[in-house]
């Protein structure tokens, strides 16, 4: 009986559309909620730096006094606390995951 | 008669992660099996002298990749009794779907490693479709595939609300539906049958003196599962362990599939049952004193001792995963089966040894 | 949900005793942890029957020889073997000893001491303890 289970969920998965995507071409179906690359947006931010105190990586880097916001991309896992931290809301954690890091230097912005 | 040693491991097929086996061989029957570990360890159990106990929280998330969540729910537990943190009962419903969610994927991951060691290729391939929809579930509802990230202490971090759950819902359905399906296809095989009815048959009185844990334990017969305990939400959710009796890798098997359900309902529940309001508290102080907590993970009952100082940082952070406790039961059940057969008795334990070296 | 948490502190040499008591009374052994203090360790056994713990604590001076139950209790051969390798607590008596290779670390019993095992290396630098101990 097993057999003819099988050969119908074989025969059925056969005439259905794939369940995967060709990725390259189609890029990936975007979640609301996904924590993906983090984003800084400039204007409002006071430099107060608690987002790097509660960063628990210490990826972020403030000078306050140069204001600069630096975050260095291979330590940050993209775990929000800094977004929830942030009295200005110029954090955000976008859903897509943007373009892989591929030097060590920390973005400064 | 002559006696080989064929090593097994670290870099097997089935073996997704480093385990080290050595197993003396007369002719095709295995006599007896030596095992070494350590290939991984990364000592993040000292590593809590340096974070502080509300950064270790995803450090605790990160001893594995698969039974993430439950031991970040399991570290925020702990921490919670030491600093008698009253948890708002919505988080504990919120903690509780999603580590139904946890068990749900890891078991779909275990059934598909099956499959593939037996060369069921299809079956593999389906197992892991289904997964995918579950893990889109996680994504859209924590942010992460698996780890989620969303358990802190105090609380949770993020709040499922009434239209999406009833979106989670309807998808559940769909899953249900097709794991239904694919469980029925698996357990009614002839030739899985063929391939695990009757090898690495532990008894039960085996089973509970060598400390087995989880559905190692279940299948052969001792209904013993953590979450009866009445942690998170389990105290308004009753969950009836399943167990069998033969204890043989098909009693095995056949426990995690119907685990799969058994969550479908539990999640089910919690939705219903979810009542509103604050998904966290604030949480201010450090913990001091010692406790040792319990849960349920996809792998059986893992446990957390923790010992805090009154400082920042935990003074002892140790952590026994079901793995380690089922590692004996493997070694119990090698000897005497055939060579052949050891893949599969080694994957129905369901290893998991990042976990177990942590 | 919390269940009320007794550690019942005991002398060494009844270890072996209450061990045998408590298997004969149904419990099986959930877990052995040690915890390195300043001039001790202290290893808490917990047992389990009928989904509640019990609890042993061994005040150990460092370097002494801790008595294995590993004849009692088969399973705790692991734990034991593990209390060797990270915390260099001498283990008589054990079913199977791996003889500290039981966990693969860079540093010898990483655990058995309240001071970092590692110092932070310097960027690009390997960890000064690994290559001392392949020095030796």
């Amino acid at each position: 009986m097993a057999y003819f289970k099988m050969s119908w969920l074989a025969l059925k998965w056969a005439l259905k559309k794939p369940a995967t995507s060709p990725y390259p071409f189609v890029p990936r179906r975007l979640l609301a909620g996904s924590r993906g690359k983090l984003s800084f947006t400039k204007d409002g931010c006071v430099y107060c730096n608690v987002c790097a105190k509660k960063c628990p990586t210490h990826a972020i880097v403030v000078n306050r006094a140069n204001k600069k916001w630096a975050i260095d991309r291979l330590r940050c896992i993209a775990c929000g606390y800094c977004v929830e931290a942030c009295p200005k809301d110029s954090l955000t954690l976008k859903p897509e995951h943007g373009a892989p890091t591929i030097t060590r230097d920390r973005e400064i912005h | 008669m002559a006696r080989t040693v064929i090593p097994f491991g670290p870099q097997h097929p089935v073996l997704p992660e480093p385990v080290h086996l050595d197993l003396v061989v007369e002719d095709e029957r295995v006599v007896e099996a030596r095992p070494s570990i350590g290939f991984i360890h990364r000592g993040l159990e000292k590593l809590a002298e340096k974070k502080d106990y509300v950064e270790f929280t995803y450090v605790a998330e990160r001893i594995c990749g698969i039974c993430s969540f439950i031991h970040s729910q399991t570290y925020c537990q702990a921490v919670e009794t030491l600093m008698n943190v009253p948890v708002p009962p919505r988080a504990l419903y919120l903690r509780t779907i999603w580590g139904e969610m946890s068990r749900i994927h890891s078991h779909l991951l275990w059934l598909g490693l099956m499959a593939d060691g037996m060369g069921f290729e299809s079956l593999f391939m389906h197992s892991w479709r289904i997964r995918e929809q579950l893990l889109d579930i996680i994504e859209a509802t924590t942010g992460g595939r698996v780890i989620f990230g969303s358990c802190k202490v105090g609380g949770v971090r993020r709040d499922i609300d009434d239209e999406t759950a009833s979106g989670i819902l309807k998808e559940l359905d769909e899953i249900e539906k097709d794991m239904r399906e694919i469980a029925r296809v698996f357990l009614e095989d002839k030739s899985v049958k063929a391939r695990l009815c009757g090898i690495g048959t532990l008894s039960k009185q085996e089973a509970y003196e060598l400390g087995c844990v989880g559905p190692m334990l279940r299948a052969s017969g001792v209904a013993q599962d953590m979450r009866t305990l009445g942690y998170a939400a389990f105290g308004d959710i009753a969950v009836e362990p399943v167990t069998r009796t033969e204890g043989d890798s098909y009693a095995r098997s056949t426990v995690r599939c119907q685990e799969l359900f058994q969550s479908v309902s539990i999640i089910r529940q919690a939705f219903a049952k979810m009542p509103a309001g604050e998904i966290a508290v604030k949480v201010t102080g450090n913990p001091t004193g010692e406790t040792i907590t319990r849960t349920e993970q996809p792998r059986g009952e893992v446990v957390y001792h923790l010992k805090a100082n009154g400082t920042k940082n935990l003074q002892r952070f140790r952590v026994r995963t079901p793995t380690f406790a089922n590692l004996p039961a493997m070694l119990k059940v090698l000897p005497g089966c055939d060579l052949a057969d050891v893949p599969m008795i080694v994957l129905t334990i369901d290893p998991c040894i990042s976990c177990t070296e942590r | 949900m919390n269940q009320p948490q007794a550690f019942d502190v005991i002398a060494v040499d009844t270890l072996l005793e209450r061990a045998r008591a408590l298997r004969e009374q149904g419990f099986r052994l959930v877990q052995i942890s040690a915890t390195q203090l300043p001039d001790q360790v202290e290893l808490t056994y917990s047992f389990d029957r009928d989904s509640r713990l019990t609890n042993l604590r061994l005040n150990l001076p460092n370097g002494a020889r801790l008595p294995s139950i590993s004849g009692v209790f088969g399973c705790a051969v692991l734990y034991e073997n593990e209390v060797h390798d990270l915390f260099g607590v001498p283990v008589d008596g054990l079913a199977i000893d791996f003889k500290g290779n039981f966990y693969k670390t860079a540093v010898k019993f990483p655990f058995g001491s309240t001071k970092a095992p590692c110092a932070a290396p310097a960027a690009g630098a390997p960890a000064p303890c690994a290559v001392e101990e392949v020095k030796k």
